[in-house]
């Protein structure tokens, strides 16, 4: 059923989708990372494709690898359309150490978070995500847990106690989490609801 | 489960005096105030994980830790005598536990509830604290993942008879009793008794 996605994606890119394949009804493109936003925007666009569900974004890291040592994982569903894909993009660390691809959060904001966990955990770093910071480990956390040469037995320091929160303090932005509190439902922008309905007082 | 220490017998802390119509006993008023402090430890629920379940049985009528007069949790540091640190702590939680404990008012207690409170137990890796005495000292260890109730019991127990004996140093338990040696010293005592009797 997702043979129609790649169909549509290869004739669409021709050149940007540098490798298909399918297994179990999974298929997956492996894409130019220069084009990954442009295809991501296409994929939720294009009337024939509607993937409006985010469902996944992660890494994984293989060292032993001549070149595309970390790899961008992607996974999308349609509601509609019932159908979903996986996309790939190959990358390599630059000089400062860290990898850089485009971010997804203004395609997909639920992307905000899997973005932050995905810097935080590999060091993928997503340009222009609105508020890359470490999102499960602290500000003085050194190095990328998740990357293989993490070494495995590495104790790093205490932190001394916090007196003032670091970074972004509640109401947050309402793609950046939980709303805290029955506040935030009612004074939604447009009228509308925290599911997207429209409010009965609107 | 463990055996409770008793005071030496040469020198009794405390005398028990029947002559009188009401009768009274001396101690050292240090040994009471000890006593009172080990039947009423006011406790603050440190809890993080699935340790948590064991601390719930624990708490409630099957197990009932009230009989121990452990039983009235303070949500507030200020009013708790005992800590219980119930499961795995991470590197960016423990300074929380240290400021937690360094707000508790003295005389202060640490259990250790569990494995990983212990030692980080299988967590072997980048985010958890490998024991919470590298942060706060520990007055008793309780191992289980989780532990049995009879065992937190016991740890219990250790932590009375700690503070009956007055001893506030941290990570020092003492060796328990083989109930078998207690065996064998009741055995020889009756032995000499019987020996006693039988030479008058």
């Amino acid at each position: 059923m997702s043979q129609r996605v790649l169909d549509i994606l290869s004739t669409r890119f021709e050149g940007a989708i540098l490798q298909t394949h399918g297994q179990f009804g999974d298929d997956t493109a492996i894409v130019d990372p220069a084009q990954w936003k442009a295809i991501a925007q296409f994929l939720r666009d294009d009337s024939r494709l509607a993937m409006d569900h985010f469902i996944d974004l992660t890494a994984v890291h293989y060292p032993d690898r001549e070149e595309g040592r970390f790899e961008v994982v992607l996974h999308l569903r349609s509601f509609d359309k019932a159908h979903r894909i996986r996309l790939k993009a190959r990358l390599d660390l630059q000089d400062d150490g860290h990898v850089h691809i485009d971010t997804l959060a203004d395609v997909w904001a639920g992307a905000n978070w899997f973005e932050r966990e995905c810097f935080d955990m590999f060091g993928v770093v997503f340009e222009g995500h609105p508020d890359l910071r470490r999102i499960l480990m602290y500000e003085e956390f050194e190095g990328y847990p998740l990357r293989k040469d993490y070494p495995a037995d590495r104790i790093q320091p205490l932190v001394p106690f916090r007196e003032e929160a670091q970074g972004k303090l509640p109401p947050f932005d309402r793609h950046e989490g939980m709303p805290f509190g029955r506040q935030t439902h009612d004074h939604r922008p447009g009228g509308r609801n925290l599911l997207g309905f429209e409010r009965e007082d609107a | 489960m463990g055996e409770m220490t008793q005071p030496p017998t040469s020198s009794p802390r405390t005398l028990v005096f029947e002559g009188s119509e009401q009768g009274f006993a001396t101690t050292r008023f240090e040994d009471l105030l000890n006593w009172a402090r080990k039947y009423s430890l006011f406790q603050y629920p440190f809890v993080t994980a699935c340790c948590a379940m064991e601390f719930m049985a624990l708490a409630s009528p099957r197990f009932d830790m009230a009989r121990f007069g452990a039983e009235a949790p303070r949500f507030s540091p200020r009013q708790s005598d005992l800590l219980w640190v119930v499961g795995t702590i991470t590197q960016r939680q423990a300074p929380i536990l240290k400021r937690v404990y360094d707000q508790m008012a003295d005389p202060k207690y640490v259990l250790a509830f569990g494995t990983c409170a212990s030692c980080g137990g299988f967590y072997d890796n980048y985010t958890t604290l490998a024991g919470i005495d590298k942060v706060v000292p520990v007055d008793v260890y309780v191992p289980g993942c989780p532990p049995r109730p009879e065992g937190v019991i016991d740890g219990l127990l250790l932590l009375q008879d700690k503070i009956a004996r007055g001893d506030r140093t941290a990570r020092i338990v003492k060796p328990r009793q083989d109930p078998i040696d207690k065996v064998e010293q009741l055995v020889a005592l009756r032995t000499a008794n019987q020996d006693d009797l039988g030479q008058a």
